[in-house]
């Protein structure tokens, strides 16, 4: 049997909302992946031409470039109020804030629960990897109990340092959001789920009904010190007993 | 023109929705509280945006984001909640966005009070944020005038693609006068933004940002900043000059201390003492030329401010030692008279009159 060019058909593609910039992420992170997933979902729905990203600082703070889409650069933790004074002046622009735990849950948190109570036509994207990774590996809001960062050596000591903040649950008691959920990465099956629920917070923006919050448990293997796979395994056996996944609000 | 009797708060919204400000965002604090209410009155009017935002931080933000989005935008305060935008100034700045800040100003530091004071000059002036920038400063002196600079904030913001602050101060924004309105602005006949956020429709992504991790890239950029700055520089100096041809004393004062620094000049003239005043418009950039001039021949540069010395420093750079430079300073929301400032001009004249016949000052 001879195979001819003609008769082949392309069955993964490169998004073409994915721009020419190279990422700058670690081997195995899953930011890269995220990124992958909001360019594919951003193709399917048509929106390349009118989409705006809203970058945080952070591991994602070159988000602004990834895609190939008009792109902004936000201050840290300002990502929602910023997405908020874009997407008030041009209602018919769907604006996408990507944030990390320690912009959204620390520094942001107010920016974050007031862009969600007024339900601003905006989608989030929260990548918490439980750990602040471009400035090495300290802790975040999100470190679990336990869990060893560079300023807490001997491991988060919740009598100190508090508890993991759950984003989702803590949004999901407002009354304007439309769409709340937490996802994760840690195995294809996932990998698809995470990538719906994409779909739907970009879909109810696009539809006009309101605020959508996609959480997103990632990893950190250079961060959390654990090859790729273990960094995997950790999150489908220990990060989602401290975050469950679920769709917390689904009012589309 | 259409003539009105507003507060500075009202007349300096409603110049900016004239001058086709379609976005507002600010955060309730006194003495600028009518101002963000007229907007929440009037902007729905007009078909702009008007969020009442979780803090100052958040609406200089918002500020951020329309301005990215290439409309017109304002954000105003006072004081404390000033120096929570200056993080947003500064990154607005770096990313050459255009937005008008109005700073209604008031006793400090800290919490301090509600009265009218100039104690924010070097914050305004000198970058209040971080790193290396420039931001244009219009000190207005009368109601009509601080709706007139709110229109030329705006000019100057997009012309130049930078921050620009209207300082007022608890005075200006809540006393009452008569304003010249100007018409309407048609918003689509402003000069376009190609650079601003509208989406990748027909043309490479546009990408608004302050970052730039390599030095040399940062050093270009900033290199064109300061091109720019220095265009500002040389061709955007404003201010006012009273009776300083023949003047033995020039007062330099601005704001609300320059409405009252021109009756000083009145009544020191009709005591005899030939006072005169250089009131600045834009407190960056300073009119340092015109000061200079005047001191070549003018012995007694006064500059009076409601605080502790901080626009006298600017004098002084621009005098460089060819004047007297002595400070008047009322400080914390209190606000001199004209006689108090009267007296300081007269001992000055004293003085210098007796220096003058040969008698060693005490």
């Amino acid at each position: 049997m001879r195979s001819s060019v003609e008769n082949m058909k392309p069955v993964f593609v490169r998004p073409k909302s994915l721009s020419d910039k190279k990422f700058t992420y670690c081997p195995g992170c899953h930011h890269g992946l995220i990124t992958r997933i909001l360019a594919q979902v951003i193709d399917e729905l048509g929106i390349q031409e009118r989409t705006v990203m809203v970058a945080p600082v952070g591991c994602a703070v070159f988000a602004y470039e990834w895609f190939r889409c008009d792109g902004v650069q936000a201050a840290h933790g300002r990502a929602a109020a910023v997405a908020t004074g874009i997407k008030r002046v041009r209602p018919d622009l769907v604006v996408i804030s990507y944030q990390g735990d320690g912009d959204l849950a620390a520094i942001g948190l107010a920016e974050t629960i007031h862009a969600a109570n007024r339900g601003e036509k905006i989608s989030v994207i929260f990548v918490n990897n439980q750990i602040y990774g471009m400035t090495g590996g300290q802790m975040a809001p999100t470190t679990l109990v336990g869990q060893h960062a560079t300023s807490c050596p001997e491991g988060r000591n919740p009598q100190e340092a508090g508890y993991p903040i759950r984003m989702a649950e803590l949004l999901a008691t407002l009354e304007a959001p439309v769409y709340v959920a937490r996802l994760a990465l840690f195995d294809p099956k996932h990998v698809l789920e995470t990538t719906k629920a994409v779909r739907k917070a970009l879909t109810y923006q696009v539809q006009g009904k309101g605020y959508s919050f996609v959480e997103i448990l990632a990893n950190c293997p250079t961060g959390w010190r654990m090859s790729p796979v273990q960094a995997n395994k950790h999150i489908a056996a220990v990060v989602t007993k401290a975050f469950p996944l679920g769709e917390f609000v689904d009012k589309g | 023109m259409e003539r009105q009797l507003m507060t500075g708060n009202e007349a300096m919204a409603e110049a900016a929705l004239r001058a086709g400000c379609r976005a507002y965002f600010g955060y309730p604090i006194t003495p600028q509280n009518e101002l963000l209410e007229y907007m929440a009155r009037r902007m729905p009017q007009v078909g702009g945006a008007f969020v009442q935002a979780e803090s100052e931080v958040a609406a200089i933000n918002m500020c951020y984001g329309a301005a990215a989005a290439g409309v017109r935008v304002m954000t105003s305060s006072s004081s404390p909640g000033v120096s929570l935008k200056m993080e947003g100034i500064s990154y607005m700045a770096g990313a050459d966005l255009p937005v008008v800040v109005v700073n209604v100003a008031r006793g400090g530091p800290g919490l301090g009070n509600i009265a009218p004071a100039q104690g924010d000059y070097f914050q305004a002036t000198k970058g209040g944020g971080h790193g290396d920038y420039r931001m244009i400063v219009l000190a207005p002196s009368t109601v009509n005038e601080a709706a007139a600079l709110t229109q030329l904030a705006f000019d100057l913001a997009d012309k130049y693609r930078v921050p620009a602050m209207v300082l007022a101060d608890g005075m200006l924004g809540q006393m009452m006068e008569p304003v010249e309105l100007p018409p309407f602005v048609d918003v689509g006949s402003l000069p376009p933004k190609p650079w601003a956020l509208s989406g990748a429709q027909g043309r490479e992504p546009n990408y608004v940002a302050s970052f730039a991790l390599d030095p040399y890239d940062l050093r270009e950029l900033n290199r064109r900043r300061l091109a720019r700055y220095q265009q500002i520089e040389a061709h955007e100096v404003r201010w006012e000059e009273v009776q300083t041809e023949d003047a033995e004393v020039l007062l330099v004062a601005y704001g609300t201390m320059g409405r009252i620094a021109k009756t000083v000049v009145r009544l020191a003239r009709a005591e005899g003492t030939r006072a005169g005043l250089l009131r600045p418009i834009t407190l960056w950039p300073f009119p340092y030329g015109p000061i200079r001039r005047l001191a070549q021949r003018i012995p007694v540069v006064l500059t009076v401010e409601l605080s502790m010395g901080q626009m006298v420093e600017d004098v002084r750079l621009a005098v460089e030692g060819r004047a007297q430079t002595p400070f008047y300073g009322e400080m914390g929301g209190v606000v001199p008279t004209p006689r108090d400032i009267l007296q300081e001009v007269k001992a000055h004249a004293l003085q210098r009159g007796k220096h003058e016949a040969g008698v060693r000052p005490a």
